[in-house]
């Protein structure tokens, strides 16, 4: 394995890293809310889109026309009836209740999914490649998502920017009280950027568990990565968040080539360096506290 | 009938009662404003009538109905916009789009991105840039034209004038017909007493948190007194 290979590799690893990290890192910044229960709805989606696959025969892709509005729907809820009791000053409720959260989810599904490792299949286009040169492969799988994490995030970005809802959602991160002056509900805000996070996770999730096999517990490593992610990109930036994945992916690829025993820890240990001597990230944008 | 009422209002922050049994009333098309020294209540009362602060006693009325219960959003969309202290821009926004939430109160009237641009042409020239980026009779002009942008009914100025030069304090009360000829109401807070004078209809003086004196065409001398609290003994 040479290195431009590993490099190509961790790019577009990185597209799917910076799927899972966007919806954490929307939910942040409008809300001030950390879900640590954000890597388990990825695994929820995943086994609902098998679900869908079992009962419905059909491919992945067409299950996400079911996951992603349910993603969506569930997210609006939870955050109405559960999440939305739980912002306070302090971020210790909150952190508190997601924890809850992604416990529940793990065992539940331990109970009804058994602790099995699942795989969602594409078929031949799990495996097929684009050969360039002599050495160079690039799955096709990999480079799809890839491409739609590109357009997601190109959404997503055009969407916070350009749209009358984006600004609201801008709005009221900037200030939440002055917002609800202009006649904005910002519980209806946050409820919207959570069904928004959940959908975006839920097609990371589902990506992920065509690329390789998941299981209950997948949830946790999933949310290291969003997080590795988001730190290294700065928060507040799709771009940056982008970047991020992208980062963390060719730090992983590249430290496996070394030591393919330790790819996840050489992403870590990236992401360390970061937190040492980069804590706002890739993206200049100072964050409140 | 009134446009807006408040019915013997109280209200507390944590322990400390910070008003006690206010009652005033504004009408369409006019102004009050709220005068007293630095912790006299004037910006809780504001806070109270958007709902902002909790009231446990005393009510706030809209066009005769009770909205003490409702939350502020919703007394937003009914009309009732407050500009705060300290203009409160949202800074990662530009200029254009503060004005732009200012539509989710979804009230039709007579101002829009344009009305209000003719009406603060400084805006206007400033529309595509970051609202923290501008001076501060800027901010406050920005401010005011978010609140416009949701038609307000009655419109609450909490010390619009606060850091701001004399000649850029004139420019923004120069606007104050322009808004009230739509019959909007305006309930102001202003600490320099002759400005709320010369722009009010009716002035509404608090003491440490109690109406002190209120009324129409008040004499300078009645003012100080219920200003600083002497006792005034009639011979």
């Amino acid at each position: 394995m040479n290195i431009v290979d590993a490099l190509l590799q961790g790019i577009l690893l990185g597209g799917q890293y910076a799927l899972f990290a966007a919806g954490l890192s929307l939910m942040f910044g409008v809300m001030r809310l950390v879900n640590l229960a954000h890597g388990d709805i990825g695994v929820v989606a995943a086994y609902g889109a098998l679900a869908v696959v079992n009962v419905f025969v059909v491919s992945p892709v067409f299950a996400l026309v079911v996951v992603l509005p349910a993603a969506a729907l569930v997210g609006y809820v939870v955050q109405r009836l559960l999440l939305q009791r739980t912002l306070a000053p302090s971020p210790l409720p909150s952190l508190l209740v997601t924890f809850g959260l992604s416990i529940i989810i793990q065992n539940v599904l331990l109970m009804t999914m058994s602790a099995d490792q699942q795989r969602l299949s594409l078929g031949p286009l799990d495996t097929a490649a684009i050969r360039i040169g002599d050495a160079l492969r690039i799955g096709v799988f990999p480079l799809g998502v890839f491409l739609l994490a590109a357009i997601v995030l190109l959404a997503l970005s055009l969407f916070t920017s350009r749209t009358q809802y984006g600004r609201l959602i801008r709005a009221v991160s900037d200030d939440p009280s002055t917002a609800e002056l202009s006649g904005v509900d910002p519980r209806r805000i946050y409820a919207v950027a959570t069904a928004i996070a959940f959908a975006l996770v839920a097609i990371a999730g589902v990506a992920s568990g065509i690329q390789t096999s998941f299981s209950p517990t997948s949830g946790s490593l999933f949310l290291i990565f969003a997080f590795e992610a988001v730190i290294i990109g700065g928060l507040g930036s799709v771009w940056g968040t982008l970047a991020g994945g992208i980062i963390l992916g060719v730090a992983q690829t590249v430290g496996a080539a070394f030591a393919p025993a330790q790819q996840v820890l050489v992403g870590h240990l990236v992401f360390l360096l970061f937190l040492a001597f980069l804590p706002n990230g890739l993206s200049r944008k100072k964050v409140r506290a | 009938m009134p446009l807006l009422e408040v019915e013997d209002l109280s209200a507390t922050y944590g322990q400390v009662s910070a008003l006690r049994g206010i009652s005033l009333s504004v009408e369409a098309g006019e102004t009050l404003a709220v005068i007293g020294a630095n912790g006299a209540g004037k910006t809780t009362l504001l806070r109270a009538i958007v709902g902002q602060v909790a009231v446990p006693t005393g009510r706030v009325l809209f066009q005769g109905g009770d909205i003490t219960h409702l939350s502020t959003f919703e007394r937003a969309r009914r009309g009732i916009v407050m500009v705060p202290e300290g203009r409160r821009l949202f800074s990662s926004l530009t200029v254009e789009e503060n004005l732009k939430v200012g539509i989710s109160a979804r009230r039709p009237g007579a101002w829009n991105l344009k009305s209000v641009y003719d009406l603060f042409p400084l805006v206007s020239e400033r529309r595509h840039r970051r609202a923290g980026l501008m001076s501060g009779g800027e901010q406050q002009a920005t401010a005011i034209a978010r609140a416009l942008m949701s038609n307000p009914a009655v419109l609450l100025l909490d010390e619009v004038s606060l850091g701001l030069a004399p000649a850029v304090v004139a420019s923004i009360y120069s606007n104050l017909p322009a808004i009230l000829s739509n019959g909007t109401a305006v309930l102001l807070v202003e600490q320099d007493v002759s400005q709320a004078l010369r722009v009010s209809d009716e002035v509404h003086c608090l003491l440490q948190g109690r109406t002190s004196l209120a009324g129409r065409n008040l004499e300078m001398a009645q003012i100080t007194d219920a200003y600083f609290g002497y006792e005034r003994r009639t011979a």
